[in-house]
């Protein structure tokens, strides 16, 4: 298991470096000199020098990516180009807000896509499971926008059923009072893809002659889904889950630019809209690496449930 | 789908086929597809708008949409103009000529009265406007050209109008423009880099495919969403063709796997082993031979991206990433719609997201359709 662990973990620095490689060309190379945004519209060639000089890109290529490598490996990115606040201190106190959201969302939608998926499928062809289906299909066609602007609208503004924004001190008040219309709209949005994809993957299971010997000997039908089907149908299922989760960190952004939650993800568009190049190149790099991490816990995952799978 | 499926056999009985002559993919998916009902009303919706996109563009309709034709915000003429509105803006200063500018009493004023060149210039604190001259002339002019319009400005339109009196349904054609040439164009270079870094990687295999399979890795590790906005960040430029090439640089990553995929199984096919018989180069063997083999794949990939990209487009542009200012998209009149609905005006808000939600609607099922017909095995 150590030895497997080691082995994928060393297989991930070439992406990784790909990765950082990637970053520094688009931010170093594409995005052109940094120094004339950070001076401002009233500059001197002095102060671009200066700037270019504490910045360390007067330096060669070579030297600069060899800083960008410093950064990532010792975590300091120094400080936001428009707040002045230091980077890892940014991250740091941006996840917890996020997470406040996100893990709630996860954890629910993951369920009730499961449980649905598990109704549908095994009335395959059936009235239900078509409309679900044609249901799943109109509500992915219309703009995740429309759904947090109208369910702000109308569940907060017009019903005062919510806060229409806004973030408190406490833990608890946070997650029930500020992220309750959020995660409700994020669930509205993720379960019908969810849906329509884990309904696939039941599918391929309901036919298998294990379901029709456990059929055979009396299992109930309660139980024929939730025991075996389901912990058949659960690779993909958490291959899906654990490779989306580092990707909804980000794309939970609007979500909490609507909502005013101070995440991550808001954090990375106000950097993307003032060019705070060190804050995206971090976000960047991190999430990267936090995808790569969780794609080798989903193949841990695998043997713990189902032990036919091998890990080599 | 059992239907198509029992509906294909009939038809393909019915068909008179010339012996000899067995139909080909083509002929045999558009079978298949025509059997299929859900997928011919997809299909005639995404015409209906490629129709509009086409006419559009070459400016037959809404080529006009940036005239300001009604009043500020003028309800649907279902709803009926908002009467007492139009009441009190009439008795207060008829004719009203700018309802958003505060300043068109007084500029009325200034232009009636002849000769009071230093008056105006001094304001109450007793210090002379250095510009004043040039600004009058700027706002009589601007006056001028309002004028013009304000005689025509109508209560009510059709479907509403924004805030500056556009009419939405023209608008809505005009956005649809943008969004969907964003999601067609971008698709297509999506798919054809897709392709060609596909075809290099799974027909030579060995190093090239190590060296695309890494940059695949590198591209798929970093989520779609923050790869955009990375990219966005650095470009600091807007534009229809920015926009373009960003998503076309980062949404490769499917059609290359597919097809890289499909180039492994068909290179070791007979076929290939008799072009390379008869001496036809690498390049010969990759595109003439293999990917007519192979296109029907490319072909689902870009209709799939078609719909990813529109829903990007809409995102990027509603965050303001996307379109200029002055160029309407989907996103951008939804990121009007967001501050308009607390006034009460819904109007463009639906009108942008029914647009958009008939047409994407209408895509996905064509796409899933497409795919069940190309690929009959594939369920």
């Amino acid at each position: 298991m150590t030895a497997y662990i080691l082995r994928r973990l060393w297989q991930m620095a070439p992406t990784m470096l790909g990765v950082i490689l990637l970053v520094f060309f688009l931010f170093n190379w594409v995005g052109g000199d940094p120094a004339y945004i950070l001076a401002g519209k009233m500059s001197n060639a002095a102060q671009i020098a200066n700037i270019r000089t504490q910045l360390g890109i007067d330096q060669p290529y070579y030297v600069q990516l060899g800083i960008f490598i410093k950064q990532i490996v010792t975590f300091n990115f120094g400080t936001s180009w428009s707040t002045g606040e230091a980077i890892s201190s940014i991250i740091t106190t941006r996840l917890g807000p996020s997470l406040t959201v996100l893990v709630p969302l996860t954890i629910l939608e993951t369920l009730f896509a499961i449980a649905l998926a598990l109704g549908i499928a095994f009335k395959r062809g059936s009235l239900t499971d078509r409309s679900v289906m044609v249901a799943c299909t109109v509500g992915m066609s219309i703009s995740i926008l429309v759904y947090i602007i109208v369910g702000q609208y109308f569940f907060a503004y017009k019903l005062g059923l919510f806060p229409v924004q806004g973030w408190g001190n406490s833990f608890a008040e946070n997650l029930f009072k500020y992220s309750a219309l959020p995660i409700l709209i994020g669930l509205a949005v993720s379960v019908a893809p969810s849906l329509r994809l884990f309904r696939t993957f039941v599918l391929d299971e309901v036919n298998q002659d294990y379901v029709r010997t456990a059929r055979a000997k009396g299992v109930s039908e309660s139980r024929i889904k939730w025991v075996h089907v389901l912990r058949n149908a659960s690779i993909p299922i958490i291959t899906h889950v654990m490779s989306n989760l580092p990707a909804l960190l980000v794309g939970s952004f609007l979500i909490e630019r609507f909502f005013s939650i101070p995440g991550i993800g808001r954090e990375v568009i106000a950097a993307v809209d003032s060019s705070d190049f060190p804050l995206i190149k971090a976000v960047t790099v991190y999430v990267a690496a936090a995808t790569m991490l969780f794609n080798l816990l989903a193949d841990l995952l695998y043997q713990a449930v189902d032990p036919r799978v091998q890990l080599k | 789908m059992s239907t198509s499926i029992s509906t294909n056999s009939m038809n393909s009985s019915n068909q008179t086929v010339s012996p000899g002559v067995s139909p080909g993919l083509w002929a045999l998916a558009w079978r298949r597809l025509r059997a299929d009902k859900i997928a011919m009303l997809a299909m005639s919706v995404v015409a209906a708008f490629l129709v509009v996109l086409v006419l559009s563009a070459s400016g037959l309709i809404a080529s006009d949409w940036e005239q300001e034709i009604a009043m500020s915000y003028a309800p649907p003429g279902f709803i009926g103009a908002d009467a007492v509105k139009t009441e009190a803006i009439k008795a207060e200063a008829p004719p009203p000529e700018n309802p958003l500018d505060p300043l068109a009493d007084v500029l009325r004023e200034l232009r009636k009265t002849p000769g009071n060149q230093q008056s105006p210039s001094v304001n109450e604190y007793g210090v002379p406007d250095p510009l004043a001259t040039e600004m009058k002339e700027i706002y009589s002019e601007l006056a001028k050209k309002g004028k013009a319009v304000v005689a025509e400005r109508v209560p009510t339109l059709p479907f509403g109008a924004d805030k500056w009196g556009h009419d939405i349904i023209k608008k809505t054609i005009k956005g649809a423009e943008t969004s969907i040439v964003v999601g067609l164009v971008a698709a297509f270079l999506a798919t054809l880099l897709g392709t060609l870094f596909g075809a290099i990687s799974g027909y030579f295999g060995g190093r090239v495919d190590d060296l695309f399979n890494w940059f695949y890795s590198i591209f798929t590790s970093i989520p779609y969403l923050l790869l955009i906005l990375s990219v966005a960040a650095v470009l600091q430029q807007k534009g229809v063709t920015t926009i373009i090439l960003i998503l076309a640089f980062t949404g490769w990553t499917g059609p290359f796997r597919l097809i890289r995929a499909e180039y492994m199984k068909h290179k070791n096919r007979e076929y290939v082993w008799a072009a390379d018989a008869i001496g036809a180069s690498h390049f010969r063997k990759m595109f003439i031979h293999i990917f007519p083999n192979v296109s029907h794949v490319a072909l689902v990939q870009v209709s799939i991206l078609v719909v990813g990209f529109i829903k990007s487009e809409v995102i990027l542009s509603f965050l303001g990433f996307g379109v200029p200012v002055g160029v309407v998209s989907w996103g951008s009149m939804l990121n009007e719609a967001q501050n308009e609905l607390i006034l009460g005006k819904w109007w463009q808000l639906v009108a942008a997201t029914a647009a958009m939600a008939v047409l994407v609607t209408a895509f996905s099922l064509f796409t899933d359709a497409l795919r069940d017909a190309l690929d009959p095995k594939l369920k």
